[in-house]
């Protein structure tokens, strides 16, 4: 065994990037472990606990630690590095203009109607979107870990320009059709979403167009993301204000959406009292308790447009037997499935202990497994600092997959499952054989609501069928899923 | 709301993911900022006073026209009493100077009579006694290279008719040994005494007797469209500097009583300095910057200046404060036997023309001098492009024909050169480390970067809370 650890300084590039690097140099013929990172904290902690020694570096140095078998296998491996991240290099370099260094430059190479994107580091984020909004132009913001402060500096500032910021945190967006982020391909139609939740919008975006199939002019024009914090008391829903006004203007849409993570109670009333006085109508969406969950949404939605509410897909209900145990195990990679999940399943299970806890005192520690029901979100700022959203890297939720499952008090294992743009091309390649093997040694029941559309570029069908030949049970509405795994466990009670 | 144009900086997945939706991408090289500077960086983003008060200092910068209106001894304008001295740069004492500026403050000493010998004033300065050292910039002035000016030297005097403030720079001595290189033989001197006795009174004559006031501002515009950009070639400028004084140098024989061998000597001394025109170029951006001055929450850099060991910026927001940071050496070409060894640290309020957005920031309208600094036709359009990543503005009077007329990148912003870390280009002249032995050649340097994270904590600690 062979370690090769060198310092790139000078080097960067994203860490979704690394990831496919890393993927690409650990498939090379020879390469036992290997980690290709920038030099952050959190990446220097990994690589140590890979057993790599790292030099004296700075967060800007890029890392390439191999280890080998065999030294002959270094140059080999060294240049499935380079190849993996040469194409980086190509997109910046193949033309004789170099491109834009900044938001602000690349803002002014393009035309009025240009629209901001940010994916950086939430400590860079910010600067970023001012450069969008001092444009005078609207920002989708993705990065997680920005600073509230910084939001609402961020989103005031845009007020006084009647510019957008969608997020921070925000995780999807569709304007015009156009999906930015974690986006879902939907039938274009007339309906105007403003989500305060990244994956609730994918939900709505999901069971929507499945209705939409058989029911005429059901689609969706816009979804304008506003961050999962902007219903909040400190933000006080400033974004999602301008995108009502937006869509409110916009002659094309004949309904408007409002779908929330639980948002802060006066907030909640003041939106409520604002949206009367529009003049399109409003259907509010805010998540809580007793409120009604995404599904049921969808389904006064419908309603108001005068269609019937379908029957929620299932499929692989045959692959559920009892629940191998007392306690109900959620793991999600979307915060407001969890939520959601978390609001359903109180009702009937009691009090459910997370990493982002329905209340302070239910807050799980570190390990996110105790003896209790328990729901994980995947995708929570603690858990993606450093690291790509597990709707990209699921490597920890595997993780946890399996230890829950060798955990004989685990009655049901409830996952999601989100496709669309900006998702891995094909998850379910990599959620499938975690979910076979956590059912090899006892039939623990896996219930999966998987969030995408026929129009998706992984295909709902593929990965749906995918899932169920590996033993899962798989819902589109993810209140129903949520439900099947109550009552799964309310049934080993008994 | 339609189907936008979408600019990505962040993960390529999601650029990706874009354009395979059939939409245009645009697509930012973002790399992580100089290190520690995140949170400065989004402190001063989210000012609310900075995008007005950039603009603001933009507008005011854009809105200056300088003009030549009189020339006339540093101790008439500037007040300047013997024992005083100016240097280029932010502030230095004797015991930190380099060779070229203490070479140009004993050749100085000497020029006002304070010593015979200029080997005699090294302790004159040691002593510190009835001598004063001040920045140039500390008194609307700039200098070239050494920048020592002196009471009897005379000075050009521009001015924004808008508001009357007005700006002082030397006259040029030309290439070679020269004061401003450090040098201070007995030629040196005897030509600085003719510049005083016969150059100053006839430009001044000349300036006095032109109806119509040289406007310093409009001959930048020209020159920057016949390949000058006006720090290391001013070859255009200086020919029509000449076209619009010489007549009245000429009548200047009648009216002023002047020679004729003067006003030829000096007619062959400006013309045959392809340099003589930087020392307007300079007063009329460092006019130009000082309108951009003490605008709150202005991230803008209104001068850039060294002194042969020091590099030092002044930023808007942050006023007569100076963030400094060792000078480093060109890199470039260099005359005679010279090598790297022989060429001290950057040197020269010179880098004025840089932070008004000409000289290293406009290379790309002077193809003709790339080798001189070291590079390439393709390397000068590439610096200009880079240097619109660090600046606010484009400057709509100076164009560059080569670049489809596009402005001058203009303003540099302390949080893009942080951001980016792409530092400010500027073009140079390189003077010997050693006292008295004036030019040894010339070259592209940068500041040092760490100045930038300084000036940005600055900016970042004046935020209202």
């Amino acid at each position: 065994m062979k370690d090769h650890v060198e310092l790139r300084s000078g080097a960067y590039a994203d860490s979704v990037t690394l990831l496919q690097v890393s993927r690409a140099v650990q498939a090379s013929p020879g390469v036992v472990a290997a980690q290709v990172a920038m030099a952050t904290g959190l990446n220097l902690e990994v690589l140590e606990g890979m057993g790599f020694e790292v030099p004296a570096s700075s967060p800007n140095d890029m890392v390439v630690a191999l280890r080998l078998d065999d030294d002959a296998d270094l140059a080999a491996a060294l240049g499935v590095v380079d190849a993996a991240l040469a194409p980086v290099r190509q997109a910046a370099g193949d033309t004789t203009v170099a491109p834009p260094r900044t938001t602000a430059s690349a803002l002014r190479r393009t035309g009025v109607d240009a629209l901001a994107l940010v994916s950086v580091p939430g400590a860079s984020a910010t600067v970023e979107a001012m450069d969008a909004l001092e444009a005078g132009r609207d920002v989708m913001v993705f990065s997680d870990n920005v600073p509230l402060a910084e939001e609402v500096a961020l989103k005031q500032y845009a007020a006084s320009r009647g510019a957008l910021v969608m997020g921070p945190d925000c995780g999807t967006a569709v304007v015009d059709g156009v999906g930015l982020g974690f986006a879902n391909a939907v039938r274009p139609g007339r309906i105007g979403i403003v989500a305060a939740s990244g994956t609730g919008c994918q939900q709505l975006l999901a069971l929507l167009h499945h209705a939409g199939a058989s029911a005429d002019g059901v689609g969706v024009r816009h979804a304008l993301g506003v961050g999962g914090r902007d219903l909040s008391a400190a933000v006080g829903g400033l974004a999602t204000r301008e995108a009502l006004r937006r869509l409110d203007a916009d002659p094309d849409v004949d309904l408007v959406v409002v779908v929330s993570k639980p948002p802060a109670e006066e907030v909640a009333e003041a939106l409520t009292r604002d949206t009367q006085a529009l003049g399109t109508p409003v259907e509010l969406g805010l998540l809580g308790r007793g409120q009604r969950d995404l599904s049921a949404v969808a389904e006064a939605v419908l309603l108001r447009l005068g269609h019937e509410a379908p029957e929620w897909p299932v499929h692989g209900a045959d692959n559920t037997g009892p629940a191998t145990g007392p306690l109900l195990r959620g793991l999600f990679v979307g915060g407001t499935l969890c939520d959601e999940s978390m609001l359903l399943a109180t009702e009937a299970l009691g009090p459910i202990r997370s990493n982002i806890p329905l209340s302070d005192d239910l807050a799980l520690g570190d390990e996110l497994m105790v003896d209790d029901h328990t729901m994980v979100d995947f995708g929570d700022d603690a858990l993606t600092q450093g690291r790509a959203h597990p709707m990209i890297d699921p490597t920890l939720r595997n993780e946890q997959l399996a230890r829950a499952a060798a955990d004989p008090a685990t009655g049901v294992i409830l996952l999601d499952l989100v496709l669309g743009h900006g998702a891995e091309p094909d998850p379910a390649a990599l959620l499938a054989p975690a979910i076979a093997a956590a059912r090899r040694d006892r039939p623990v029941p896996v219930v999966v609501s998987l969030v995408g559309t026929d129009l998706d570029p992984q295909g709902l069908d593929a990965q749906r069928d995918a899932l169920v030949a590996a033993g899962a049970e798989v819902h589109l509405s993810n209140a129903s899923a949520t439900r099947r795994a109550v009552q799964l466990i309310e049934g080993a009670a008994r | 709301m339609s189907q936008p144009t979408v600019v990505t900086v962040g993960a390529d997945m999601f650029a990706d993911a874009v354009a395979g939706q059939a939409v245009d991408v645009e697509r930012v090289d973002w790399r992580p900022p100089m290190p520690g500077t995140e949170s400065d960086l989004a402190t001063v983003a989210t000012d609310a006073r900075r995008p007005e008060a950039n603009r603001r200092a933009v507008e005011a910068m854009l809105g200056v026209t300088a003009h030549l209106v009189d020339v006339a001894p540093a101790s008439e304008v500037l007040g300047l009493e013997k024992g005083q001295f100016l240097h280029a740069g932010p502030p230095i004492t004797w015991d930190r100077a380099s060779g070229p500026l203490r070479g140009a403050l004993m050749g100085g000493a000497a020029l006002e009579g304070l010593v015979d010998d200029p080997e005699d004033a090294v302790a004159l300065f040691e002593s510190g006694s009835s001598v004063t050292l001040e920045p140039c910039h500390h008194r609307s002035a700039v200098g070239p290279m050494a920048g020592v000016v002196t009471p009897s030297m005379w000075m050009w005097v521009l001015e924004d008719r808008a508001t009357g403030r007005r700006t002082y720079c030397s006259l040029n001595e030309g290439l070679g040994k020269v004061l401003r290189y450090g040098a201070y033989s007995p030629e040196v001197l005897t030509r600085l005494r003719w510049m005083g006795d016969v150059l100053g009174p006839l430009l001044q004559a000349a300036v006095r007797g032109t109806d119509e006031a040289t406007d310093v501002t409009g001959i930048l515009t020209q020159m920057l469209q016949m390949g000058d950009e006006a720090h290391n070639r001013n070859r255009a400028g200086t020919l029509m500097l000449l076209r619009d004084l010489s007549p009245a140098m000429v009548a200047s024989l009648e009216t002023g009583g002047f020679a004729g061998k003067d006003v030829a000597d000096a007619l062959r001394f400006v013309g045959g300095n392809d340099h003589f025109f930087l020392n307007l170029a300079m007063p009329a951006c460092k006019l130009a910057l000082d309108a951009g001055r003490d605008v709150p929450g202005s991230t803008m850099v209104v001068a850039m200046a060294r002194n042969g060991t020091d590099f030092g910026i002044q930023v808007s927001g942050t006023g007569d404060e100076w963030f400094t940071g060792p000078a480093q050496v060109a890199e470039g070409l260099f005359l005679g036997d010279y090598g790297p060894d022989d060429a001290n640290p950057d040197i020269g309020d010179s880098a004025i023309t840089e932070t008004a957005g000409i000289g290293g920031f406009a290379m790309a309208t002077a193809p003709a001098i790339v080798r001189l600094v070291g590079g390439s036709v393709p390397d000068a359009l590439a610096t200009t492009r880079r240097m619109h990543e660090i600046t606010l503005a484009e400057n709509p009077r100076w164009s560059v024909p080569v670049l489809e007329f596009q402005g001058t990148p203009t303003g540099i912003d302390v949080t893009k050169v942080c951001r980016t870390g792409i530092l400010p280009q500027i073009n140079t002249g390189m003077a010997g480390a050693v006292a008295g032995v004036g030019q040894v050649g010339a070259g592209l340097v940068t500041p040092p970067a760490e100045i930038f994270p300084k000036a940005l904590a600055a900016l970042a600690a004046r935020v209202p809370t």
